[in-house]
Order: structure tokens, then sequence, then C-alpha cells
């Protein structure tokens, strides 16, 4: 098939970092290239170059064989090039209709001709089959959703080139499954596909090339049939990853956390957890395994204070805890890795330094009295930086400035560095590198076993399984099993987590 | 290079500010150079003109540092003015009405009876920010019209001067007037000082540590354990406080009275400083000493340059403009600093 983009020796740098170090690769139409590396090894900075986002330092890159202009994004787009974003570029209030038409509306004399434009979005729909309702208002989508309508939205510019960044960091397993079918089609269609992934299993079940990038350069180019998942990440990584986590064994002993009875309901108002029991040893680590929305959020938010609890009685250690206020729960001995680490883990305009002591400020030996100790707050961030191994030119550095690993390092190393009886870890390694996600595995283990009791909640099925002593299957609002993870089959718990099997 | 990144767009803005008087000063046929001359070195090379420029800069530079104070703490304070007036007007009372007490007893007693009145308006916007989710911007921006209404009514109704045709409160006492020394006003000092303090407690301290929080990320800040509504309400208080502070060291330093006619825009010029401080509280002062030289030297380039002080008006203006849109960045190519945008939007809440 016909070569549709050739990237040749791009070198791109920023001060003394070498982003992109002369890359070449291509993608011909109706091909699907993943782009795999971790976070920092310059994917993003190719992707924008070949969209004209960034000016390459070196290096040519053609279209349909026809050079491009360095930096001329409209002549880009102009050959059909287009780009769906990670975070989405939607209009919430919106609909889907007049999300996909915007800048280019079909007009009634002043007047956008709302039915010519339904019309267009239907046949695009029916066209790729991507199923959405085009009078539905962006916001009440579900988030796999949104990310069709963005599809769409890319689609209607007759886009022979679509880029996916990271398309799948915020999509449920399932979704994930539907996005993976829905680019296979486009793919089939003829439409060449580049996706920007650090996720493995997806670039075996959708590339037909895989480009690793480390460092700023190509490593290699496989495919998924002369390679496995183990392959890749070591491409990735420059070394074998342990993707299966070495850990002793449990040594449970009382239970630390007790749930009786919760119930929570959720920002609609809708009852998400319906009365959920459930009991963490000291020493072992829980895992809720489950698809995304089944309550485990709104679990997780009522157990660490942060949502109402309509029913039912959160206690640690034998004490009942109190209601909407976090910051007592942690007092009493429960240390939370945030699902949503920007909102609620950090001030990303703080220093690392005074992150690592955000919910401390005010005690001993940060403050004395009135007074800030800006002396034991330096010690307490070069000592965190340097066990945590958070990767910073400084500790006065913003948060800001870190990558998504590193910052949940930060926001790791404040947690597991006090006193703590309860460890909850929500989503600990959304959208973090593979090196930083096996340090991470490394210290929810350690704080296994140096005898706190650990909550984990995860998306990842693997890593449940991999990590957990127990694992509590969640499915609408409900806990519908608790299995020993040793020999826990993945089938078996996938039907639970479907509501299959009872 | 961290502090030349921060000084460079208030600079830019200043000369862009000028450049721009300079050419409307052209085209009425005046010479820009000899205004500006004029005007600079009767500001800050003559006695006269500096104790002038001092004076001036007082108010703007206490009210300055109550938009700070806001923008720290995620606030966009637009009611100090507000909050000055009533501080002015309270002080002018206490400072009438008391008699017989010591000066070292009557100046503090006003000063903090300012700061109290001042502090009760900041409060209404304070709570009504926290306990109803009503913007600040709103809620001050009417309070400035309630609270100036009201203290016109009061001075020309029941704390008017006796016998007296225009609207005005009886003069304060002698024990309650602040003076100079060695020419400098001891007002300024004191805005000096509260300057040192304000940075002092952003620097240092627990209090300032939850304000900016607060300002930073809510609920980083609610998940940490700080009381996000008391400490809003807090903050509104020390701006309104400090405001308050400022118009009473207006009325015992400078007007004597409380009269609508002075004190007024005081309130929105330390809006602009704050803004060109770039909410750093120590550099409230230079900006407030610029300010204050202009306002009080504006009015002789009139007779040596036959400019109108309205130009200052101007030029001031075009100094907010340019330090609140990020337009300057986007032409210098400036590289993005984190702190060019110092107020949060209106979906941020």
């Amino acid at each position: 098939m016909a070569t549709l983009l050739q990237v040749k020796n791009v070198t791109k740098s920023f001060g003394s970092v070498i982003a992109n170090n002369d890359i070449s690769f291509e993608v011909a139409e109706g091909e699907i290239v993943a782009l795999l590396g971790e976070n920092g090894a310059g994917k993003s900075t190719l992707v924008k170059s070949v969209f004209g986002l960034v000016r390459p330092d070196q290096g040519e890159i053609f279209i349909d064989g026809n050079q491009m202009a360095p930096g001329d994004t409209a002549a880009v787009i102009a050959s059909g090039v287009g780009m769906v974003h990670q975070h989405f570029k939607l209009v919430p209030v919106m609909s889907v209709t007049e999300n996909i038409i915007l800048g280019d509306e079909p007009k009634n004399g002043l007047f956008v001709n709302v039915k010519k434009a339904e019309q267009k979005v239907r046949e695009l729909s029916e066209k790729f089959g991507l199923e959405v309702d085009p009078t539905a208002n962006i916001e009440d989508l579900p988030v796999g959703t949104q990310q069709r309508v963005e599809i769409l939205k890319a689609l209607s510019k007759d886009v022979r080139l679509l880029i996916f960044d990271e398309p799948t960091a915020v999509l449920t397993p399932q979704e994930t499954d539907e996005l993976i079918l829905v680019i296979k089609n486009l793919a089939h269609l003829g439409v060449g596909v580049i996706v920007i992934t650090h996720k493995l299993r997806e670039v075996m079940a959708l590339a037909d090339r895989v480009v690793v990038l480390r460092d700023g350069k190509v490593v290699g180019t496989t495919t998924p049939k002369e390679t496995n998942e183990a392959g890749l990440a070591q491409m990735m990584v420059g070394r074998s990853v342990v993707l299966e986590v070495e850990k002793g064994v449990a040594n449970p002993g009382k239970p630390v956390l007790t749930v009786k009875g919760l119930e929570v309901f959720d920002d609609r108002n809708l009852r998400a957890v319906k009365g959920v029991d459930l009991e963490v040893r000291s020493g072992e680590i829980f895992g809720i395994a489950g698809v995304e929305g089944n309550g485990q959020r709104e679990l997780v938010e009522a157990i660490c204070g942060m949502r109402l609890r309509a029913k039912g009685e959160v206690l640690v250690s034998g004490a009942a805890t109190k209601d909407m206020h976090p910051h007592a729960v942690h007092e009493a001995g429960v240390s939370h890795i945030p699902e949503d680490r920007e909102k609620h883990g950090l001030v990303s305009s703080y220093s690392i330094s005074d992150n690592l002591i955000l919910n401390q400020f005010d005690q001993a030996p940060f403050a004395r009295g009135w007074f800030r100790n800006m002396g034991e707050i330096r010690k307490n961030a070069d000592l965190l930086v340097k066990k945590f191994d958070i990767r910073t030119t400084s500790p006065a550095a913003l948060a800001s400035s870190l990558s998504g690993g590193n910052k949940q390092k930060v926001v790791i190393a404040r947690e597991l560095s006090q006193d703590l009886q309860v460890l909850i870890a929500a989503q600990p390694t959304r959208g973090v590198d593979v090196g930083s996600i096996e340090f991470i595995h490394k210290q929810l283990i350690s704080a296994r076993d140096n005898g706190a009791g650990v909550l984990l909640v995860s998306a990842e099925l693997d890593e449940i399984i991999s990590l957990s002593d127990r694992i509590a299957v969640m499915s609408a609002g409900k806990i519908v099993a608790i299995i020993d993870s040793k020999g826990a089959d993945r089938d078996y718990i996938g039907r639970l987590m479907a509501g299959l099997d009872k | 290079m961290k502090l030349v990144r921060a000084w460079i767009t208030p600079l830019i803005a200043l000369v862009i500010a000028f450049g721009i008087g300079a050419i409307l000063m052209i085209t009425q046929g005046s010479d820009p150079l000899r205004a500006y001359e004029s005007l600079f070195t009767t500001a800050f090379s003559t006695q006269e003109g500096l104790a002038k420029t001092f004076g001036k800069a007082t108010p703007l530079a206490i009210s300055g540092l109550a938009v700070v104070i806001g923008l720290r703490a995620g606030l966009f304070n637009i009611g100090a003015q507000g909050q000055l007036i009533s501080g002015a007007l309270a002080a002018a009372w206490a400072g009438y009405a008391i008699t017989g007490l010591p000066m070292i007893a009557h100046v503090p007693l006003c000063l903090i009876i300012g700061a109290i009145f001042g502090s009760l308006v900041g409060y209404i916007a304070g709570a009504l920010k926290a306990y109803r989710g009503i913007h600040e911007v709103i809620t001050t921006i009417m309070l400035n019209s309630i609270v100036l209404q009201f203290a016109e009514y009061l001075s020309n109704g029941p704390l008017k001067e006796e016998g007296s045709i225009i609207a005005k409160t009886p003069p304060i006492a002698d024990s309650a007037k602040i003076g100079s020394i060695a020419g400098l006003p001891i007002g300024f000092l004191l805005s000096g000082l509260l300057a040192v303090g304000v940075w002092w407690i952003f620097k240092k301290t627990t209090t300032g540590f939850r304000f900016e929080t607060v300002g930073k990320n809510k609920n980083a800040a609610w998940y940490a354990g700080i009381a996000v509504k008391r400490n809003t309400v807090f903050a509104m208080v020390a701006c309104g406080a400090l405001a308050g502070f400022g118009g009473a060291v207006e009325t015992l330093g400078v007007v004597g009275k409380f009269e609508p006619a002075f004190n007024q825009g005081l309130g929105f010029d330390g809006i602009t400083i704050a803004l060109l401080a770039r909410a750093n509280p120590l550099a409230v002062i230079p900006g407030a000493i610029l300010f204050g030289g202009m306002r009080g030297a504006g009015p002789t380039m009139q007779f040596t340059a036959g400019v109108s002080p309205e130009i200052i008006d101007l030029i001031l203006a075009i100094v907010l403009f340019f330090v609140t849109a990020p337009i300057i960045s986007r032409i210098f190519r400036l590289k993005s600093d984190s702190n060019a945008q110092v107020t949060s939007g209106w979906g941020s809440n």
C-alpha cells in the first residue's frame, strides 16, 4: 500500500535535552503504527513535529511524498492529518453535532443548518461504525463516548492519517476494547493510524507495527507477531522489567480497616455504593477489582472522608472515623493516594518540598507554633526525594515540572512517610511510566510488609491480581465476591466484573 | 534570572504606557520630554515634591497590599475602595467624636477602628463567597457602591459638620493627627512596615501557607485539612482590615476629616499596583511610590508643558491593561511565567 507519511532523520532538542534524535519511520495507508515509549521518551515531541506544532532542528517530513514546511500546521491539516488529543477538546455544554461541526458549520443564511449538520454526523457515524446520539450533550456522555465524538470530529475533515495521543488513558477496559475495534475498522477503511501509548497489552492487540522510542531514539521496530509484552517492555526501558511482581507471603494480622453497611451516593445523586462490608487486615493487600464506574471511586472517597456516607460506618482499628473530614481520617492513620492527584494530591504550583508536607504543614517539626520551619521542610524533602527516587533537578522545583510518574512518587512519598495503619491506593499507577510503576508496586508491598493494611483499587486487572493477597470484585455498587489471589483466574474475575457470574 | 523575568513584564508595560502617553502629547502639540521631565523632577527631586509623593503613595501602598492578600488567597478583591472608605469614615468619626485622649492612645484607637470597619465590609464579601458561593468580584463591586452611598449619607446627615454647606464630617482632634518624621509621612513608614509584615506572613507562617494553598488549589487544601471556607472569610477580612487601615491613615495623616470627594480611586489604583507588583507585597512599595509621584506631580505638567493631568489616568490605565492581559508575553515571546495569571477565572469559583 502507498506510503502516507514519511519521517526522515528528525532531530529536535530543547536546550541541552535531545527530545528526538535522528528519528525515521513511515506509515502506510491502512496501517496502524504504535509509537511506544516511556514518559519522556520523545513520543509527544515527535508527533508534534509531524503535526507542525514543533519545528524540528533537522530532518524532513513527507506526506504523500510532498515535503512539509516545518511548523506549517495548516498545510499538514490540509493534507489530511488529524489528531485525537489525550485531553479532549470538546465544549461540554454543547451537543455532539455542535461540537463536530464547530468551525465548519453548514449554514442557512445567518443560521446554522442544524438538520443538515445532524444528518452529516449520522452519515459519518454510520460510515465508520461509531455510534453516537447527535443530539446528546457532551457533558452527559461517558468518557468513552466523548472520545468517539472527538474521533468523529477528526474524521469529519476527511482525515487520511489519524494520530491518537494516549487514547486509552481515561477509558475503562470495555471502552478500550471498543476503541481497539474502532481503530482497526478505520485502518480497514484505509486510514493510516499512529497510536502513542505506553500500554503494552494494547500495542499487542492493536498495532501492525511498533516503533519503540527510548531517550529520544528509535531503539527498534517490530511487530506484535515477532515479540511479546515482556520483549516490548525490555525494549522500552532497556532492561528486563519484572512484570510479575515479586512479593513474599503475606502475614496478615488484626483488622485495621472495617467498613460496615456503607451506602454512598454519587455526584448525580444516584446510589453508587449499595451496602458494602469489608475488612482489611494489617499486613495484607486487599484489592478491589471492577470495571470503572461501579462504585469504587465513591467507596474510596467515603472511606477517606471525602464524600458523605449515607449509611454505614468506617472503623480504623476499631475506632469510628468522622464523615466528610479527610484530614481527620488521615490523622486516624489512613494514608491515601488519591485517584486524581492533580486535584487532590498536589498543589502543582508549589515546590516539591511543600507538596511533601502538604497535610502536615502545621505540625511539628514542620511548624513551630505559627511559624513554618523551612530547615526541617527542606531536610524532609532532601530525604524523601532520595528515598523515593523522585527525578528532579531540585526539591525547590515546582511540582508541575515533574512527569506523571514523579508527581505520583511525591504523593506516595508524603503518604508513606507518615505513621499509617491503612494505605488506600486508588489507581496508583494511572498515567505513570513503566519504570515508575515497578517502583510504586514495590512501595505498596513494603508498606504491607511494614504492617499496614493496604486497600488497592485499580482498573488494571493485572495489577490487582499480581499485587493483592485477597481480591474483592465490585460490580454495580456491591462486592459480589471476595477470593484469594492465589490461583485467581483472570477469566473468572472478568466474568464477575461484568456481573455475569454469581 | 528568575528576578529578571518577574520584573520584565511590568517594566515593558510601563515603557509602553509612557510611550503611548508621549505619542498622545505630540498629537496635542506638547513636548512629552519636557512634560515627563517636569513630572519626574517635581515628584522625585524636590523636597516638597517628595513629601507629596510619599503622602500620595501611602494609601495606594496599603490598599495595594489589601489586594495582594486577596490575590494570593485566590480572591480578586475589587472592594478595596469600599473597605477603604469605610475605614476612612470610621476613623474620622473616632477622631472627632472621641476627645481628651493623649495622642499615643488616640491615633492607634482611630487606626484600629478604621481597620475594624474595613474588615466588616470585607467580611460580608468573604462570607457570601464562602457560604453562598457568590463570586467576590460581584459582591465587592456592589459593596463599593453601597459603602460609598452610605458614607455620603452619613457625612451629609448624622455625622455632618454643623454649619457646613458641603458633605463632610467635623475635623478630627489634634490628638488624632499623624504627621511626618524628617519629611517622611509616618503613614508611609507604616505602609512599609505593613508590606514587610505581609511578605513575612506569606513567607514564614502557617496562616500565609493556608491562604496560599486555598488560593492555588482548593481541593488539595481541603484534602490536606485546611478549612477552605473559614480561610476564605479570614483572607477577605484581612484584605478589608488593611484597606480600612489605609483609609484611616489617609484620614488622620492627610485629609483630617471625612469628605466623600477625597479618597476617590485610591482602592482602584491599589488594584493596578497589586497586579503590577505581581502580587508580591514588597514590590507594592516601589509601585505605590511611582503611582504616588505621578498622581502628586501630574498637575505640574499643565504649567510646564501644557499637558492636561488626565494623561496620568490614561497612562495608569494602559499600565493596568498591559499587566492584566497576557499581551506582553505574547508579543515579546517571553517564556510563559507561572505568575502571569494571578487571578482565578469565573468558572473556577
